[in-house]
């Protein structure tokens, strides 16, 4: 299959490319950029006038709800969101049911995924068996399996001899851990800011605390073991300007942020919306503040969606006993292109974000469209707008703050090694 | 930012169709529940103590939480204004089958329900069951909060606004002081919020920083950590309950270190000024927060709060059914 994309305008961040030119895509992989090949002839051409042709999105924490919440979302719904919403590889965390602690559990993730033949399934195993955090798991095993790194999801781990031991060991190898940088003491039975929306709401909180204190113990932990670290889901202003310390005493870690927290705060939480019942909570307008500019400043390496399919049973429960989480796979490109927008951030260094970025943690060869990579490939329409409504989502999680929203910047077509998976 | 809703508790017309909460209730509905509340006052004391301003009503009072003494008077209320009362205790019912908070709401609409009162433990569950009763088109059916987690106790904050103002007359020159365990008070955010509504210039909370939320001042209070300083001149004091379980969160050492710091003594009240009314929406722990000389004292008004606290929530039901 050759395909010839043609009058875009391709942004590869990765490689500092934004201009309007052709794309030609031969054998699964980016042929050639600007002119045709020898002997050119494409099955297909695509007309990409008025739209931005770039590397496929790669969202770094997307639950598939396999194996165990089948009834929540199956790996096809959730497969089929990811390139509705121009995502081409994932990384899932290991909160299943059972938890990714097993080689035999992650095979059967990567071979189903395999023969849906969507996007690419980048399992993450998990740190401690059954998540508990009292044993390491067989991480040589599932790194085999196809595990790229190992987490704790949003399972508490409070021992932090547990911990220290998970990082040396990783580090004997060369696994990255990935840890959501949250005190397991301070945040129990928290589910809202230690704020003022919070106080007026009556819900426990979870002081900013709770995330410094975690990052101290994380990047003390780091230095002794000289484990590679990556930091899910920042929440906070202190928080920021803890990872930016770090890394200015060239501390190696990376860390994300996710589309909610960069849109929002406490105060959306409104009268008990259980939408914004979110792990971690969101916070106050200044942390997000904080979260927009450290993400456009580098200090945050990656945007992601947390993507998290919640069916309405778990919703409709009062805001605390409400289950955590949110839809985000359709919403992570136009909510990246909204604060890019807003935040007069250039459209390429966004894109980055969702791209580049997230592949460099991944450690994988994809996010960006050299001759020779694989044509994993978004073509969106910047302008188009579209509202959030269950029927216009893939994902069986139709629940977000955004729902009823309307938001601008709509796939068109989605690309994953060569082929063309989606068309909308 | 989303855009946050209006305030589920008014209709359209600004008129109150559910009692989810004080925060944000304009000052004439309140004004409105406590004139309303005068006259049900001297009913209490007729040989036939009822009105017929809810016959033909059917109000469930639906607990989900153990209360005996609001939920008896919430049953009073609605008897007094001849509604049929059925009372639910959820905590040993459906619930425990598994059945969700919405369904049992669902059932009990199919029986026709007129009004909820509602306790849970939950902060924001009565807003649920508002929203939810909108979303199926039943916004006849009245809810009524009658304490919902931390959040709101909005009968509560009105027998109290009720009490100052019978005791005090007005309120634009008043210092209120709420002494205790404010951090997990419904009690406590429904009174201040009333209190700011009504022009009440000194609002101050006195506790420990454990039992204080970290941004209580943006309340409007005055934080006080020393029950002296903060009962100086006061006219009202409001002493919170403490719950026993609060000594194992690690939130006090014990009972008689918090009665030694906080607990409202003659000595103590005596820095109030002169007339100081004392308050306790019970069920009080004697030796706790309060000593039983002053629990019982010239200065107390806690047994009057109980008696208004009736026809408060009378005011509120007969006013929510239209009347």
């Amino acid at each position: 299959m050759k395909i010839e994309i043609n009058n875009g305008r391709l942004i590869d961040p990765r490689d500092g490319i934004d201009k309007k030119t052709s794309l030609f895509i031969a054998a699964g992989k980016v042929a050639a950029i600007g002119s045709a090949p020898p002997t050119w002839h494409a099955n297909r051409v695509i007309d990409a006038a008025g739209m931005v042709v770039c590397p496929g999105l790669i969202d770094i924490s997307a639950r598939l709800r396999e194996p165990g919440f089948e009834y929540k979302a199956t790996l096809e719904s959730e497969l089929q969101a990811a390139i509705a919403g121009g995502v081409t590889s994932l990384a899932c965390p290991p909160d299943t049911d059972p938890p990714l602690d097993e080689p035999g559990l992650v095979e059967m993730l990567k071979h189903r995924a395999r023969s849906l033949n969507l996007a690419h399934v980048y399992p993450i195993g998990a740190l401690t068996a059954g998540l508990k955090g009292e044993t390491i798991t067989e991480m040589g095993e599932l790194t085999d399996a196809g595990c790229i790194a190992f987490s704790h999801a949003d399972a508490p781990l409070a021992d932090t001899q547990v911990l220290l031991r998970a990082m040396q060991y990783a580090a004997t190898f060369g696994y990255r851990v990935w840890l959501r940088p949250q005190d397991a003491h301070l945040s129990r039975g928290g589910v809202a800011h230690d704020g003022e929306v919070g106080m007026r709401l009556g819900l426990p909180a979870i002081p900013a605390c709770a995330e410094t204190i975690a990052l101290g113990t994380i990047f003390a932990l780091a230095r002794v073991t000289g484990s590679a670290v990556h930091l899910a889901r920042l929440s906070t202003h202190e928080g920021v300007a803890c990872v930016r310390d770090a890394k200015r005493a060239g501390l190696a870690v990376t860390c994300d942020v996710a589309i909610n927290h960069l849109h929002l705060c406490d105060a959306d939480i409104g009268w008990f919306d259980a939408h914004c019942r979110l792990v971690p909570p969101l916070r106050g307008v200044p942390d997000r503040n904080a979260l927009r500019a450290g993400l456009a400043d580098g200090t945050i390496d990656v945007l992601c969606s947390d993507h998290t399919p919640v069916d309405d049973d778990g919703k409709q429960l009062p805001f605390a006993e409400a289950e955590p989480g949110a839809t985000g796979l359709e919403l992570l490109l136009p909510l990246t292109l909204k604060w890019a927008r807003e935040d007069r951030v250039p459209l390429a260094s966004a894109l980055a974000r969702v791209t580049a970025d997230p592949a460099r943690v991944l450690g994988v060869d994809a996010g960006h469209l050299a001759v020779g990579a694989p044509a994993d490939i978004c073509i969106f329409d910047p302008d188009q707008r579209w509202a959030v409504l269950p029927g216009a989502l893939k994902s069986q999680g139709k629940n977000t703050p955004f729902l009823g929203l309307e938001l601008q910047g709509k796939v068109r077509y989605t690309l994953v090694g060569g082929q063309i998976v989606h068309e909308g | 930012m989303l855009s946050k809703g209006p305030n589920p508790q008014l209709n359209a017309g600004g008129e109150l169709q559910h009692l989810l909460t004080l925060e944000g209730m304009p000052a004439a509905i309140i004004e409105r529940i406590l004139d309303t509340a005068v006259p049900f006052v001297s009913i209490a004391e007729r040989d036939v103590k009822k009105v017929p301003l809810l016959r033909g009503k059917t109000v469930f009072n639906l607990f989900f939480e153990n209360s005996t003494r609001t939920r008896t008077t919430f049953e009073i209320a609605a008897k007094r204004l001849s509604a049929d009362v059925i009372n639910i205790n959820v905590g040993v019912s459906s619930t425990s089958k598994g059945e969700t908070l919405l369904d049992t709401i669902d059932n009990l609409v199919a029986m026709n329900a007129d009004m909820f009162v509602v306790r849970h433990g939950q902060s924001g569950a009565p807003h649920l069951i508002a929203q939810h009763l909108s979303a199926r088109q039943r916004s006849h059916i009245h809810v009524i909060n009658a304490g919902d987690g931390r959040h709101a106790h909005p009968t509560q904050g009105l027998l109290d606004l009720f009490t100052i103002r019978h005791y005090k007359h007005e309120f634009s020159r008043l210092s209120v002081a709420i002494v205790g365990d404010v951090l997990h008070s419904r009690v406590a955010r429904s009174l201040i919020h009333g209190l700011t509504t009504m022009g009440v210039p000194e609002i101050r909370a006195i506790g420990p920083h454990t039992l204080l939320p970290t941004a209580v001042e943006k309340m409007g209070v005055r934080v006080f950590h020393d029950m002296k300083t903060g009962l100086a001149g006061c006219d009202v004091i409001v002493m919170l309950r403490l719950q026993t379980e609060r000594m194992k969160g690690s939130l006090l050492p014990s009972a008689g270190e918090f009665f030694k710091h906080y607990g409202l003594t003659a000595d103590k009240l005596a820095l109030a000024k002169p007339d100081a009314i004392v308050m306790h929406p019970g069920p009080m722990n004697r030796g706790v927060e309060i000593d039983s000389a002053v629990a019982d004292g010239k200065h107390s008004v806690i047994l009057p709060q109980v008696t208004f606290g009736i026809a408060v929530r009378m005011a509120v039901m007969s006013i929510l059914a239209g009347g």
